[in-house]
């Protein structure tokens, strides 16, 4: 706590927020408390006005089609190329323009068409950017992304990524977990991704004429994961159970509904019928509330509390947070219900998350965003979304339902990866730059002299602004 | 951890970054030949070792002259003859095929007329074609582009497909239009920057400096060799940040890449790109070594390039040329300094080849440069100048007066193609 000031509001932007932009750092100097806070009670925090976007159950549908149309062009293609080959008629077959657009020539094409999957990932991940950019501090963005990880999904597994992270993560970030938490799970996005989509009872209708069966993955997921956390208060017992709960969460076949086809949908004949026992206790069926009332619990139980604040004590503050502040956190996430801008608040309101020491590294995709901050330059969505994909965090795309690690050793091992991405970034840019300027505005007060010194002594501006860029003050937070 | 005393310079050690530029249009005179001629330039940067690239083995100087260092036909990795005097780096077996098929030619002895030894004057020159370095702000290859008259956009398809690079090299600046791509993979860090940012770990953040350690290889070799207080010269050849293999399929993806599109009926006809990395002035390593690496690399591109160029490898040329050579001995790292003469490669099934043209100056003390550097006999003008007026058809005027500016008196080198 011995930081003036302004090396807090420094400390402040890095730490909660995306990093400074040029003056950001003066403007919250006087309270940066009090800043973060008012990020917090700022209207329409963290909601992204959707203009050009489209629900996740629109895109669903807009991609069945497109993939429809697709794929009867391709079979139409084929039958023409048949029938040329069987009337022996070469000058028939279709011009070879594989030429000059094989692999290694594509970087040389444009995009002017990508595929409509292509297109939709490009413009909620270009308006997730635009968000972070944008945002004075970027607190209530770091949240959201917080969240977005914690109930992540994969684009791979689902063309509703971005509609998801709109509809279920950022709709409840400053809300209650509880709603999150049913917003998540029963969002088409992640019925998908867990495989509860085809998640049959045994005992139900359509597990008797169609001989599939359970799915165990979302409702172990949910208990391990999302809610109470590994080697906790459940077992395998409990997790069938539950999973036998969430039957009958699943999708409305685009195929046969194209009004609604991609919502969720309570099928009746895929629900195991009958009460279930999940955490010593039972559960009655009365249908879809079945599911409902196991998840309003679970957000309920005390070791989602301490799970919950465990994880955003370990993001934002340390590998190994205090326990002190992981206790707080679990308190007032249980003394509110789980009230989740009360326990942002209660983040930036304890002592502990504010230590000098810059404990954490950066995660690529705050260290990019950072980066674009800090020069006041944007950046083309694709070039965004390769980079990060580079650099270990391709968007969306976590490696495995955990999300993407959120400790220091899974990301150092990246940090020369960082460097030339950092290098060319300067190589790129610096022409139009001050370095000195640029340090200042990202680091100001918090910038050693060692560091000052280095990117002084920089034999080229290119260089010292990829040695500002790759210094720790600026890498960690 | 106590690092060397010598920190490496900016260019001293193994770097790669490249950048395609190439000019859309069809030469029109050609066109009219009925050919469809393809030139690209590939800039080493840093100052290749022409002695180490292709050695004098025939030369009775030669072994006294560099030593255990010193290529020859009978050491441990003999070089591969090319003719009675000399002999190829055995890590260039692509190129020397070529050579054997006629489709090389190795200009030895060659230089710029520049003559000191700054690496930024000699690519200034080397780049800009102009006598001596000063303010330029144009290139030889994107003026001998303005004087070219297209004969029809050659990319009518891919006219807006190029990125914009991030260093456009000088050579293509100036009044003619290019395009430039950018390969998809990162250029790696110069080892300068890596150095400075080390440093600057272990002053501030010794968890940061110990990743970065690792990733240079230095702190093993360290641990292995106590390496406190040892002389520079051991550290030389494990401080590729990337690594060989990195850089190599650097040099393969850049060049193959170029080369596709080059190949392609609509694609570009003229290009440049710049491989960094040739200033080997510790552990230069020319047999075995990072050198040794270095040229594999160059000779994995090679394959590439004439293999992705398909049928339009018969009308290709390509010229890979660097500002100058290094010094004719060994120095007291195991390496060379900046030195004035060295060799031009060139390449391209377009080419007369299968000759190595050289007027020898001779190894002896009195024969070299102040007495340290292989002397040019053959100015790098006159051998540019002959495969522009040859191959591209340029007019002599236009290459003396616009082109390689004050010029006239290097008469361009003929029958290379």
């Amino acid at each position: 706590m011995a930081l003036e000031p302004s090396a807090q509001a420094a400390l402040a932007l890095h730490r909660f927020g995306l990093g400074p932009r040029a003056g950001s750092i003066a403007a919250i100097a006087s309270d940066p408390r009090g800043a973060l806070l008012a990020e917090l009670d700022r209207p329409g925090a963290g909601q992204i006005a959707a203009g050009n976007l489209m629900t996740s159950g629109a895109a669903n549908r807009a991609v069945f089609e497109f993939n429809a149309e697709r794929r009867a062009k391709q079979r139409l293609e084929q039958a023409r190329r048949e029938a040329a080959k069987n009337n022996g008629d070469a000058a028939m077959a279709p011009p070879a323009t594989a030429n000059a657009e094989g692999d290694d020539a594509r970087p040389m094409r444009p995009n002017p068409a990508l595929p409509l999957p292509l297109q939709l990932l490009q413009r909620e991940a270009k308006a997730r950017v635009d968000a972070a950019i944008a945002a004075d501090i970027g607190f209530v963005e770091r949240l959201v992304w917080f969240w977005s990880n914690h109930f992540c999904v994969n684009s791979q597994a689902t063309v509703e990524a971005g509609g998801y992270e709109r509809e279920a993560i950022r709709a409840n970030v400053l809300g209650r977990f509880a709603d999150m938490l049913l917003a998540a799970e029963g969002h088409p996005a992640m019925l998908l991704y867990l495989d509860n989509a085809q998640s049959i009872g045994p005992n139900s209708v359509a597990g008797i004429n169609r001989s599939r069966g359970l799915n165990e993955n979302l409702g172990r997921e949910i208990l391990e994961l999302h809610t109470l956390g590994v080697r906790t208060v459940y077992g395998q017992s409990d997790v069938t159970s539950f999973a036998k709960v969430l039957t009958g969460w699943t999708i409305i076949p685009t195929v046969s509904n194209p009004d609604h086809g991609g919502e969720f949908v309570f099928n009746k004949r895929m629900h195991e019928p009958g009460p279930q026992t999940v955490i010593g206790k039972t559960y009655s069926d009365p249908g879809v509330a079945q599911g409902r009332a196991v998840l309003a619990d679970l957000a309920r139980h005390p070791a989602t509390a301490t799970h919950v604040a465990t994880k955003l004590a370990r993001h934002f503050v340390a590998d190994d947070p205090p326990p002190s502040l992981v206790e707080k956190l679990a308190l007032r996430f249980r003394d509110t219900d789980g009230d989740l801008k009360e326990l942002a608040k209660a983040l930036v309101g304890a002592p502990e998350a504010w230590s000098a020491e810059q404990a954490k590294i950066k995660r690529p995709g705050e260290w990019l965003i950072a980066m674009l901050r800090a020069t006041g330059l944007g950046g083309d969505i694709g070039r965004i979304m390769r980079t990060l994909t580079r650099l270990g965090e391709p968007l969306w795309r976590p490696p495995a339902p955990k999300g993407f690690a959120d400790d220091n050793a899974a990301w150092l091992e990246g940090l020369a990866l960082r460097l030339d991405t950092a290098n060319v970034f300067a190589q790129r840019v610096a022409p139009r730059l001050d370095p000195a300027a640029v340090a200042e505005t990202a680091l100001g007060p918090l910038a050693s002299a060692q560091t000052r010194r280095t990117i002084a002594a920089a034999e080229s501006k290119p260089q010292a602004l990829t040695l500002l860029l790759m210094a720790p003050e600026f890498q960690r937070r | 951890m106590i690092m060397p005393r010598h920190f490496p310079t900016r260019r001293e050690l193994l770097a790669a970054s490249g950048v395609l530029f190439a000019w859309p249009f069809v030469p029109r005179i050609a066109r009219a030949e009925g050919r469809d001629p393809r030139f690209f330039t590939v800039i080493l940067r840093g100052g290749l070792d022409g002695l180490a690239a292709v050695a004098p083995v025939g030369d009775p100087d030669w072994i006294a002259l560099r030593g255990d260092k010193a290529l020859r036909l009978d050491g441990a990795t003999p070089a591969l003859p090319l003719d009675a005097l000399f002999a190829l780096n055995p890590a260039m077996p692509n190129l020397h095929r070529l050579f054997k098929a006629g489709q090389a030619i190795i200009v030895h002895a060659v230089a710029t007329p520049y003559r000191e030894r700054s690496h930024f004057d000699g690519q200034d020159v080397l780049e800009s074609g102009l006598p001596a370095p000063g303010r330029v702000d144009s290139g030889w290859l994107n003026r001998a582009l303005a004087a070219l008259e297209p004969g029809g956009r050659a990319d009518a398809r891919h006219a807006r497909a190029f990125a914009v690079g991030p260093i456009t090299p000088l050579v293509v600046r100036g009044p003619a239009p290019v395009m430039s791509w950018v390969p998809p993979r990162l250029p790696p860090v110069s080892d300068d920057t890596t150095m400075r940012l080390l440093d600057l770990y272990r002053h501030t953040d010794p968890a940061l400096a110990r990743v970065l350690e690792d990733r240079i290889g230095l702190a093993a070799i360290a641990r292995a060799g106590g390496m406190e207080g040892a002389p520079a010269t051991n550290i030389g050849p494990v401080m590729q940040i990337g690594g060989i293999q990195q850089v190599r399929a650097y040099f393969a993806e850049v060049t193959g890449a170029a080369a596709k599109f080059f190949a392609s009926a609509d694609g570009p006809r003229v290009g440049a790109l710049a491989v960094d990395g040739w200033d080997t002035h510790v552990n230069e390593g020319a047999v075995g070594g990072r050198l040794a690496a270095l040229l594999g690399a160059l000779d994995g591109a090679i394959a590439a390039t004439e293999s992705n160029l398909g049928a339009a490898w018969n009308d290709t040329v390509v010229a890979m040329i660097t500002e100058f050579g290094r010094t004719a001995r060994i120095n007291g790292n195991d390496g060379t300094d900046h030195g004035t003469g060295t060799v031009a490669i060139l390449f391209g099934g377009a080419l007369k080849g299968g000759r190595v043209i050289a007027d020898w100056p001779g190894l002896k003390t009195a024969d070299l440069y102040e007495g340290r550097d292989l002397k040019a006999t053959t100015d790098l003008r006159a051998v540019l100048k002959g495969l522009l007026r040859e191959h591209l058809r340029l007019d002599d005027k236009v290459l003396a007066a616009a082109v390689f500016l004050d010029s006239a008196a290097i008469a361009p080198l003929g029958g290379l193609v």
